[in-house]
């Protein structure tokens, strides 16, 4: 058996392709760059006809590039006469003709331009900042329709995400915030003891703990834990049509989906951080006691001196707000999901992503403030 | 635009219980459809028919008002409902039942609580009459029984005649039904036929339905319109046999008669 080969001929009415060997299409096919060549210097009048003696075997390839070389030859008016051709060949090339291409319908898969493309990310930047305050919007009005018992929910629904959103995620946050506080006393003791002053590793653990990292490093295991699973509930139901379901109903899925799940979050986030701020002082503990002989009840006293309930519930509301904002990302995310199971992937991607660029950026502005305020 | 293959199926001076003016469906630049006109009469079965892709199931979500249209309005019982206040039109939406092509139901319910869902909504039975009620629907589709599982528990089918029984849940004025036949053996499609004929018959609603399923055309369609995806325009209405009979546009004759040779009548 012989590869595939194509052969061009030059006769006085045109071009003859000569395609011979054996076409299969696990061997590369020939570029037919000759005969694109040959082609382009035709014209009007001659005509581009086949011989196919010495062709053993035919395959999708093959006819690819006869479709691809007969485009260039209609382009300059070139006659084609299929007559040398096999006749499964020929009736294969009609079939792919035979319904035309709906021209307004192809996709432009060329790389556009940089300018367009900066402009239109720079239109979808504005697009997605207002589609996003409309949302929020939305989602304020259904929580005030939940708090005045307007609201259209399932109570069982809502107990449910608690627990999930409460109860479920305690070992998650147990090791990271148990860890964190480790590391902090770590860290701490490293430098504290240079001037012997190792017993303030107790103060640096519970005040970090109880102020920001507690609810930041809460925050950052739930983007990860409930903010994605939101997105991936919310989208699967609307590509199923289920939310639409809901619409056509008269039930708004604001009320019905995304109300439950920031109600659930915003109200678990605080009681979550109250439980991490303890695991982050026991770590801490652990790593004195053991490490830096210190004594639990000297390390304990130290802690209770150092908390405070103003840097508390400062950590507290932060935990309500981050609760609020990885909620609200990850149901928009959800509820603006395209239609194919793909899409349900990059909306749980990108829930993660705005979640944790939310939080952070919440825990700036807080820092600043509360800095400002002297609490 | 020919009007060659258009019956007038409802009698001067009664409203149609739907009615469709002059309605443009497009994404963006795309245009799907254009200058739809056409009426639902009350108590039909309106069968929308077309190709694959020419926006047959993108007109039911204009109808129920889930796509705003480029142009043109929608009129049910002659008031214009497509710019409309949306608390005003989720009142609205009571008066429709839809089934969604995959059935559509809500993946954390029983099939009884999809069923259950809209009464609840909607009504202030007490909780042993709604459970009656949805155990009741799911009997007239055939689901006696399996009021406990989930709809991933059950078969495509099932789940389908499922969403039937919600959609039926508050006795709609309309039923909206995409592809009833989709997915099902031809024994299940042509029960699903008479399950949609002898609602319509006893409660008199007007059902709407998406759908290229030939024998269940002809079977209970009483009106319809073709939607043709090269012209972009609807290019035949009427009584489905009517247009069977008397349409001689080739698209639509070939469709009506899955390709034969042009007939002799």
């Amino acid at each position: 058996m012989t590869g595939p080969r194509l052969d061009v001929v030059r006769d006085a009415t045109g071009i003859v392709l000569r395609p011979g060997g054996s076409w299969d299409i696990e061997v590369a096919t020939p570029a037919g760059s000759d005969a694109e060549a040959a082609i382009a210097t035709l014209g009007r009048g001659d005509t581009l006809r086949y011989d196919t003696s010495e062709l053993s075997a035919w395959d999708s390839g093959f006819l690819a590039l006869l479709l691809r070389l007969e485009e260039a030859a209609a382009a300059r008016e070139v006659e084609v006469d299929r007559s040398g051709l096999p006749d499964g060949a020929r009736r294969l090339l009609a079939l792919a003709e035979s319904v035309p291409a709906r021209e307004d319908a192809r996709r432009d898969s060329g790389q556009a331009p940089m300018l367009d493309r900066v402009g239109k990310s720079t239109i979808a930047v504005a697009t997605n900042a207002g589609e996003s305050v409309e949302f929020l919007g939305e989602t304020t009005q259904a929580v005030s329709r939940f708090l005045t018992g307007r609201g259209s929910y399932r109570k069982r629904d809502l107990w449910l995400l608690v627990q999930q959103a409460g109860a479920g995620a305690l070992p998650i946050v147990s090791l990271v915030t148990f860890l964190l506080g480790a590391i902090l006393a770590f860290v701490g003791a490293v430098q504290l003891q240079q001037f012997g002053a190792t017993i303030y590793v107790a103060n640096l653990v519970a005040v970090a703990m109880e102020r920001d990292m507690g609810a930041l490093m809460t925050g950052i295991v739930m983007a990860g834990r409930s903010g994605a699973a939101y997105a991936a509930q919310l989208g699967s139901m609307k590509v199923n049509q289920e939310t639409d379901a809901l619409v056509t109903l008269g039930i708004s899925p604001v009320d019905f989906l995304v109300v439950p799940r920031v109600i659930a979050l915003s109200s678990m986030m605080p009681l979550l951080t109250l439980y991490s701020v303890l695991m982050g002082i026991a770590g801490g503990a652990l790593v004195a006691v053991a490490m830096l002989d210190l004594s639990l009840t000297t390390y304990w006293n130290q802690t209770v001196d150092a908390l405070s309930m103003a840097g508390l519930m400062g950590g507290l509301f932060k935990a309500f707000v981050y609760g609020i904002l990885i909620s609200v990302a990850g149901c928009w995310q959800g509820m603006r999901c395209g239609g194919s199971a793909s899409a349900v992937g990059d909306a749980a991607t990108a829930a993660v992503v705005s979640s944790i660029v939310a939080i952070i950026s919440a825990a700036g502005v807080f820092a600043w403030v509360f800095y400002m305020l002297g609490i | 635009m020919t009007n060659l293959c258009n019956a007038p199926t409802i009698p001067a001076g009664e409203q149609p219980h739907i009615e469709v003016r002059g309605l443009t469906m497009a994404f963006g630049d795309f245009v799907l459809q254009r200058n739809l006109d056409f009426a639902i009469p009350r108590g039909s079965i309106f069968v929308i028919m077309g190709g694959s892709g020419c926006g047959k199931s993108t007109l039911l979500r204009h109808i129920l008002g889930l796509l705003n249209p480029a142009t043109g309005s929608i009129l049910l019982d002659g008031e214009d409902i497509t710019d409309i206040d949306p608390e005003y039109r989720q009142t609205l939406m009571r008066k429709f039942g839809v089934l969604y092509q995959s059935g559509a139901l809500w993946s954390s319910m029983t099939l009884a609580e999809n069923v259950s869902l809209p009464l609840e909504e909607y009504t202030d039975l007490s909780a042993k009459e709604i459970r009656d009620i949805s155990t009741l629907k799911l009997a007239m589709v055939g689901l006696r029984g399996f009021e406990d599982y989930y709809p991933s528990e059950v078969s495509g089918g099932m789940q389908k005649r499922a969403g039937l029984a919600r959609a039926i849940a508050l006795d709609p004025e309309i039923l909206c039904i995409d592809e009833p036949s989709a997915g099902l053996d031809p024994i299940s499609s042509k029960r699903l036929d008479e399950l949609i004929l002898e609602l319509r018959d006893s409660l008199g609603t007007t059902v709407v339905m998406v759908t290229h399923e030939l024998p269940s055309i002809y079977s209970i369609g009483t009106d319809s319109i073709f939607l043709d995806a090269e012209t972009r325009t609807m290019i035949a209405s009427g009584p489905p046999t009517w247009i069977r009979d008397s349409c001689d546009d080739p698209t639509v004759h070939q469709f009506m008669t899955r390709g034969e040779a042009p007939h002799g009548k």
